[in-house]
């Protein structure tokens, strides 16, 4: 423990830099070590508490490894079904039109057993905010291959790699929906260094902000990496995600609101 | 001149050992820990003090936000 006792006269409140924000609970997160779900959280919190909308506020967890998103959430919360997690948004949005409602998706539930309800609300522009976490695998559930896993990727559902003659080309849900007319902002981020943090934060502080604006929904991606699933070190993962993911899920604004 | 000095706290229980803070400290100030913590987890640590700049790098990649960074000008 002596190597955390540092230099006494820098370590006082007045000289605070960074600090986990008080909108994250005190639990530790159930996430593996390295998973960029935790910076993804961290940075939707922070946005809210800049927001100061810590009462007006509604999130939505999915089914997924964050399922439990609302342990971790100092907000009001609600657990979709599987996959229904825009839906649910919806009807909240248009219950409570003043409040700032957004759902927080991984690919397997967004991608595959939500992608009608994620389309249709798309669509339909409800004033909404989702936050979309593609690691192109189903991490929670051991590994399997979702929609989004990448050609030749392994999982343990496509042990020799995706092939795409038979099981299909992956699917780029966020230029899907960027097509749509009721998408407002259509925005891929990643995670995985600060410089990228610092973006992925300001696009979803903007994504929240358009809710005001009543002009539809908008979408955030945040491309991340499974360590566990991919079966790399947390590092290695996050280098993998640069050489493999980036060249097929490009990072970017890919639908932005002319001026 | 003045100088920028920085240090960080890590919480050292809620911290898994990924390691993604060290590639992201500009100065090589951290490193994973001998020791492990209470889960078996090799913690970070301030393994070279003197250099930290305090631009909270390692803070805002930490998945688990278990680093708190302070920061102060210091006349050298």
């Amino acid at each position: 423990m002596a190597e955390n006792i540092v230099n006494n006269d820098i370590i006082k409140e007045e000289n605070l830099v960074y600090k986990k924000t008080d909108l994250l609970t005190d639990k530790s997160l159930s996430y593996c070590p390295g998973c960029g779900h935790g910076t993804a959280h961290r940075l939707v919190m922070e946005v809210v508490e800049e927001l100061n909308a810590q009462d007006q506020t509604v999130g939505i967890a999915p089914v997924g490894c964050s399922v439990l998103a609302y342990e971790f959430m100092d907000i009001d919360m609600q657990q979709a079904a599987h996959g229904r997690a825009p839906a649910l948004a919806t009807a909240i949005k248009r219950l409570y039109p003043e409040k700032y409602v957004f759902t927080y998706q991984g690919d397997g539930d967004l991608a595959a057993i939500g992608t009608a309800e994620t389309i249709h609300a798309c669509n339909r522009g409800e004033n909404i905010t989702i936050i979309f976490v593609n690691n192109g695998i189903y991490g929670m559930t051991g590994g399997q291959m979702a929609p989004t896993t990448l050609p030749g990727m392994r999982s343990s559902t496509s042990p020799y790699g995706r092939e795409v003659e038979s099981m299909g080309a992956p699917m780029k849900m966020t230029e899907l929906v960027a097509q749509l007319p009721g998408t407002y902002f259509v925005t891929r981020q990643a995670v995985h260094t600060p410089s990228a943090v610092r973006k992925a934060k300001k696009a979803i502080k903007k994504a929240f902000e358009n809710q005001k604006l009543k002009k539809g929904l908008s979408f955030v991606e945040i491309v991340s990496n499974c360590n566990s699933g991919w079966k790399m070190t947390p590092v290695k993962s996050n280098e993998w995600m640069v050489d493999n993911m980036f060249p097929f899920y490009p990072i970017g604004d890919i639908k932005v609101p002319e001026e | 001149m003045a100088k920028v000095k920085g240090a960080i706290v890590v919480d050292i229980e809620k911290c898994k050992g990924c390691e993604v803070c060290i590639p992201a400290c500009p100065t090589d100030v951290i490193l994973l820990a001998e020791d492990v913590n209470g889960k078996g987890y090799h913690y970070a640590y301030m393994a070279n003090p003197d250099a930290c700049t305090g631009c909270a790098n390692c803070a805002i990649v930490c998945p688990d936000g278990v680093i708190t960074v302070y920061r102060k000008k210091v006349n050298s």
